[in-house]
């Protein structure tokens, strides 16, 4: 409740002494630029997916294409991550891996923001019952075991991107729908709620229009940290089996089919396995600076 | 045009029922500007929310009609309010910072307002914020539509509250303290422009406020409410030259005046107003009341109409008898009961009345050194 108070307070301020005018978005990007972790994050994730469209034009070797190299192949200046048990490049699989781990973590991203708000909003400034059912839904959801949800889909749906999206967003929304919901149920008692509403304002006018643009900053941090969710569970799930299906190269597939040969060519597995952990600490890094940048009590 | 009948509505909290308007009826006329008057907490907010139908719960209207144009508002279903709001009957807020949204730009909220209905053509909008910027006198409008909040000063940002306020060109503007935030060379400028407004365009006004300084300059009609009844209606110059009620003549004397002496001490009114989870039996001012009479604590007066014509008050004494049989035009003394000398009847007095009314009685006045 505290951090919804304060912005006012501090805008109060900020309008009296007349300061030059900073929006939300330049103020937050100017704060996060100070952080320096955070920063080489944002150049390390900006990097990754120049790699993933350079990947839809152009890899060294046709990623699933055997025989570019010799099984188990080392790592040398032709193939700088070495080949796996079918011969095929593996950085040029990584690569490709790139666009499966971004498309899964940001559509899971986009998947849980539409869910989660839309959720969130209503239970917050309807109350009543809508809040409580849609709450118990939510503690529902919290219950169920996420492996669970991606075999059931994955039987139903079959293998696939969208199956793998839909199974991580159904086991990770309930985080977005409760924030979203605390949110708005300190923001629907402002002022400036009931002006609408007296102005006669719509519903989903004061709800997308009113309360979503003032809950923006805690929406796009928790986005920030579904992602790097996403991208691990979808790597695990490949991993197990039940991911995108083979020839698709990803980082989980890369890692699983590695696994064989870890103790003659480790290489196969370290090379997905680090670029997962660099992608993922990035990500949570990005998400912390965004977090400290968006917080209106380190204002400076 | 509009018309309030019996108007009850209710706070149900864990304490009881909160009676925060009680059985309340006025008119309000075409064009018309009507002051409301009274302390905090007396149902003057509550009773424009519940014209608008923006009781939140645990508020509730218990009882009695709101007719606009002939429809009741009480009966009416969300969406049909819904376009009433905004579009026949406006109303602009105590503090215009927080009425604004602070992540919208003004222009873009204004417009929103003509968006929410469809008096206006969409192609028209963005050019008539700016011309309502303009009308409402905010300085530079073309470029400031584009701001945030923020960037505008307090008397801007009510400016732009009345100029969303009055983008649909509404029949009736409530304004609820429109100027308790903003400094007093601010509060004028913006009763004046509320003032051009009403004889301009013939929107008619709903003042809500505790000044009555604010309600002198700008109001024909004014209503003195009182622990959410309404207790005592006249014209301006009525309310203001013969107050019939001791409430509004305590009112009007607590007023600071420039020729009054510089260390006369302000006199306040006495104690504070009724908890209205369960108000005292017969008049509800009758613990603060200088004049009261024994039938105060028993019987509640009814509004009727004292002196001239269309001034209505609620009271047994009215104060032309107070003026006549107790003095009142140079009573120094008011505390409660002091005027009458009548003290609340025994059952009462542990109940409704708190320990300064008591100590007020006149065999105890050696006690009352901190009293004012």
């Amino acid at each position: 409740m505290a951090t919804t108070v304060l912005p006012v307070t501090q805008e109060y301020a900020g309008g009296t002494l007349a300061r030059e005018q900073v929006s939300l978005w330049r103020d937050g990007w100017r704060r996060l630029r100070r952080n320096r972790l955070a920063l080489a994050a944002v150049v390390y994730l900006v990097f990754l997916v120049v790699l993933a469209v350079v990947a839809l034009f152009w890899t060294p070797y046709k990623p699933n294409a055997f025989g570019s190299c010799e099984t188990y192949a080392t790592p040398s200046a032709a193939h700088p991550f070495g080949c796996d048990e079918l011969g095929r490049d593996s950085l040029s699989r990584l690569m490709a891996g790139t666009q499966v781990s971004l498309l899964v973590g940001v559509g899971t991203a986009f998947i849980v923001l539409a869910i989660g708000v839309t959720l969130g909003l209503l239970a917050g400034y309807l109350r009543g019952w809508v809040d409580g059912v849609i709450s118990l839904v939510i503690n529902i959801f919290y219950g169920i075991p996420a492996l669970l949800v991606a075999l059931i889909l994955y039987i139903l749906m079959g293998p696939g991107l969208l199956t793998i999206m839909i199974a991580i967003s159904a086991t990770i929304w309930m985080d977005m729908a409760r924030l979203v919901r605390g949110q708005t149920l300190s923001i629907r008692e402002r002022e400036f709620i009931e002006a609408a509403k007296a102005s006669g304002a719509r519903t989903g006018k004061i709800l997308f229009g009113h309360i979503f643009p003032n809950a923006m900053g805690p929406i796009i941090v928790q986005a920030t940290f579904v992602i790097p969710i996403a991208i691990l569970t979808e790597a695990f799930l490949s991993f197990l089996g039940l991911g995108v299906p083979p020839p698709q190269a990803d980082w989980g597939g890369m890692a699983s089919e590695g696994l064989q040969a870890i103790r003659l060519v480790p290489h196969i597995v370290l090379a997905p396995s680090l670029a997962l952990s660099v992608t993922l600490l990035a990500f949570n890094f990005f998400g912390d600076g965004l977090r400290d940048a968006f917080d209106p009590r380190q204002k400076r | 045009m509009l018309e309030v009948k019996n108007l009850s509505t209710s706070f149900f909290t864990d304490d009881g029922e909160v009676k925060a308007v009680r059985d309340v009826s006025f008119q309000l006329n075409e064009g018309e500007t009507l002051g409301v008057v009274g302390e905090s907490g007396c149902g003057k907010s509550v009773t424009a929310l519940s014209i608008l139908g923006l009781v939140q719960r645990p508020g509730k209207i218990v009882g009695g009609q709101i007719l606009f144009k002939n429809n009741d508002l009480v009966e009416a279903d969300p969406e049909e309010l819904r376009q009433i709001r905004g579009r026949d009957i406006a109303m602009i807020f105590q503090d215009p910072l927080s009425s604004l949204n602070p992540v919208l730009r003004v222009g873009y909220q204004i417009n929103e307002a003509m968006k929410a209905h469809d008096k206006i053509a969409r192609e028209d909008v963005s050019a008539r914020s700016i011309k309502l910027l303009k009308q409402v006198r905010v300085p530079d409008a073309d470029r400031r539509i584009q701001d945030f909040p923020h960037q505008f000063s307090g008397g801007m940002r009510q400016r732009a509250m009345i100029a969303m306020g009055l983008s649909n060109r509404p029949e009736i503007l409530i304004a609820d303290e429109p100027t308790t935030a903003l400094d007093v060379t601010v509060q004028a400028q913006i009763l004046e422009l509320l003032r051009d407004l009403n004889q301009e365009m013939g929107t008619a006004i709903i003042l809500i406020t505790h000044n009555l300084g604010v309600v002198a300059g700008l109001c024909r009609r004014v209503i003195v409410m009182y622990a959410g009844r309404i207790v005592e209606e006249g014209t301006a110059e009525q309310i203001f030259e013969s107050p019939q009620h001791p409430y509004t003549w305590s009112l009007l004397r607590s007023l600071p005046r420039v020729d009054s002496n510089r260390r006369e001490r302000l006199r306040s009114i006495e104690g504070l107003p009724p908890d209205l989870i369960a108000p005292p039996p017969g008049c509800a001012f009758n613990p603060r009341c200088p004049f009261r009479i024994e039938k105060c604590f028993s019987e509640d007066p009814a509004l009727a109409l004292v002196g001239t014509d269309s001034q209505r008050a609620a009271c047994w004494v009215t104060m032309d008898r107070a003026y006549k049989e107790m003095g009142a035009k140079d009573i120094t003394d008011t505390r409660p009961g002091a005027a009458s000398g009548v003290r609340p009847p025994k059952e009462l007095a542990d109940v409704v009345i708190d320990e300064r009314t008591l100590e007020a009685a006149p065999e105890d006045q050696g006690e009352l050194v901190g009293g004012s």
